[in-house]
């Protein structure tokens, strides 16, 4: 409606590097609502929260996998969908419900989980929208049929329809998801290569303000290294884009008490801000029961940069390799191919990039991670990956359905178990370094 | 010992299932948890993995022949995907018999389980298995077919 106001927001990267300077993590929920009175209500409280926030708009998975008549279906029936249906509702629709909603400070994200998204990336930005998130490889494999050679097509087209948006007022941004893939069990070296390639794929396709993710793992010092090898890599690789890094609140099996959930919450935070993170994509006490409510996502949001402020950047982490084997991978792709798309599918079709426990049928599914006796993630097994060399492999390959289940339940089974101040059995790879609890945090 | 003595010289005959998602359920971490499971008790397995349409489902246990279809959904629309899917299963006249059992979070409420079973029963499933509680009678189910059609079998 006002479209002058919303061509004049600030890029999505832009505010992020604000905050970032100010010494302030940025917190943002995940949050569709298929009403765009109940989605508008959801951005406004998310601006008004107690934090430094962005906006997000969460798509429904009718959405996410193209299937627009069942999107039609359950608008005309009234049925349940689970985000908001930016592609099928009218542009006129979405831009009534952000108007006066997007600020000089507050910029609105969508998120979707789409292999093939360039209706979204087009209505996004007729929308008035400029900031979305994705990736070739990191929305094809872990939720998608599409063989990962037509999502390389997608994902291509949809950098070059977001690169063309750019203009001295917009500065379209872009996530990549590589750092989460199936949210467990893929040891950090990989998610921090796949986050890099796929950022530098956004590059070679005209993106120029990118974001790199890493999703919170098993071990906090572990965690820690990955998102300095991240932060290390990125600049390496792609030193002429404007780049963040986000971290997700853990993407897997979640505490199911309100306790354990904030407490997993207040250590990703902690991680982001001890890392030097910019941003955080927060997860709420409703995790493992159902789609949260906007009090829920606000309390998290709250409690997110409550358990974050005054957090000190570390300036040194251990090396256990997980730098050495990220910039092997990532080298090893590049090598293949001048075109970063190509190489990707060289690098899985040879099974040079390979993630543990991904069934798409692109994934050569040779490699295999594992929880060693201090929660950290570990190769158990590296098929064809290029880091021989890099690692030591345990003297087993075994691992059955019931590893798997207590592998999949461990941080669940930490956070939720833990006994009275258990903050700090919860960050014991830290105690030699900090005593942080979230005894200052609101409840 | 004796067992072991009839069943050396024996060809080896496991169980061969299908291990499937639904068309529009893009979890894979209950497939994948499935399929050691089915593994570690003698079966051979294919897992069609996350998002699979009916039509892939039909046409790959037509090609299979499968002893048994095991289908494991967690996003709440295995009723309705579910109930779709056994009607194509059971119009194909070599899938007619196959036994067909579904198991995950089937419906959204979580709450109406009883109901959900029924429904999933009486469009043609042969067991509806709900929540990690249904583990035991799942591997008693596996073990049952797999004596039923001579397959050796883990039973520990």
């Amino acid at each position: 409606m006002n479209g002058i106001a919303l061509r004049r927001a600030p890029s999505f990267g832009e505010v992020v590097a604000g905050h970032h300077d100010r010494g302030s993590l940025v917190v943002q929920p995940r949050m569709g609502f298929a009403d765009p009175t109940v989605m508008r209500e959801g951005l406004l409280a998310t601006r008004d929260a107690r934090a430094s926030t962005v906006g997000t708009i969460t798509l429904d998975s009718y959405t996410r996998v193209n299937d627009h008549q069942a999107v039609r279906h359950a608008l005309a029936t009234g049925a349940h969908l689970n985000g908001y249906p930016l592609v099928d509702r009218d542009p006129a629709t979405t831009m009534a419900m952000l108007d006066g909603v997007i600020t000089q400070q507050f910029p609105v994200q969508v998120r979707h989980g789409s292999a093939d998204a360039r209706r979204i990336v087009r209505t996004l930005l007729a929308c008035g929208l400029s900031a979305t998130e994705g990736g070739p490889v990191s929305y094809c494999l872990p939720y998608s049929r599409m063989p990962l050679a037509g999502a390389v097509d997608n994902w291509r087209q949809c950098c070059e329809t977001l690169a063309a948006a750019r203009t001295p007022d917009v500065e379209p941004h872009l996530e990549t998801f590589g750092g989460c893939m199936m949210g467990q069990l893929c040891p950090p070296a990989l998610l921090v290569a796949l986050s890099v390639l796929e950022g530098m794929f956004f590059w070679q396709h005209g993106v120029r303000c990118i974001s790199f993710s890493y999703a919170q793992q098993t071990n906090p010092a572990q965690d820690e290294e990955a998102v300095a090898a991240l932060r290390a890599l990125i600049p390496a690789y792609l030193p002429h884009a404007r780049t963040h890094v986000v971290i997700y609140t853990y993407m897997g099996v979640y505490p199911r008490t309100p306790r354990g959930a904030l407490r997993l919450l207040a250590s990703s935070a902690r991680l982001a801000a001890r890392s030097g993170a910019s941003r955080l994509i927060v997860k709420t006490t409703a995790e493992a029961h159902r789609l949260p409510t906007v009090a829920e996502n606000v309390a998290a949001l709250e409690h997110a940069a409550a358990a974050a402020r005054g957090v000190e950047r570390i300036d040194a982490v251990q090396d256990t390799g997980i730098y050495a084997q990220a910039k092997r991978l990532v080298d090893n792709a590049v090598a293949l191919d001048e075109d970063i798309g190509r190489a990707l599918l060289v690098a899985f079709a040879a099974g040079y990039l390979d993630v543990p426990f991904c069934l798409h049928p692109d994934n050569a599914g040779r490699t295999r991670g594992y929880l060693d006796n201090n929660g950290e993630l570990l190769w158990q097994r590296i098929g064809s990956l290029p880091i021989g060399d890099l690692v030591d492999l345990p003297h087993s390959e075994r691992m059955s359905s019931a590893d798997l289940l207590n592998a999949l339940k461990y941080v669940e089974r930490r956070f939720d178990h833990t006994v009275e101040g258990g903050d700090l059995v919860l960050d014991a790879a830290h105690e030699h370094r900090s005593l942080i609890s979230d005894h200052g945090s609101p409840t | 010992m004796t067992l072991d003595f009839v069943r050396a010289p024996l060809p080896v005959r496991r169980l061969s299932v299908v291990v499937t998602s639904l068309s529009s359920d893009a979890h894979t971490w209950n497939l994948v948890f499935l399929q050691m499971l089915l593994e570690e008790m003698g079966c051979r397995v294919t897992n069609l993995g996350a998002c699979t349409p009916d039509e892939v489902i039909v046409r790959e246990c037509l090609a299979r022949r499968p002893d048994l279809i095991v289908v494991g959904s967690l996003n709440g629309h295995g009723l309705q995907d579910g109930q779709r899917l056994i009607g194509a299963i059971r119009g194909r006249p070599g899938l007619a018999t196959t036994p067909v059992v579904i198991g995950g979070r089937l419906d959204t409420t979580g709450g109406s389980g009883g109901q959900t079973s029924a429904l999933l029963l009486e469009a043609g499933f042969d067991a509806v298995f709900d929540g990690a509680a249904g583990l035991g009678t799942f591997r008693s189910l596996v073990r049952t077919l797999a004596v039923g059609s001579g397959a050796p079998i883990d039973v520990t």
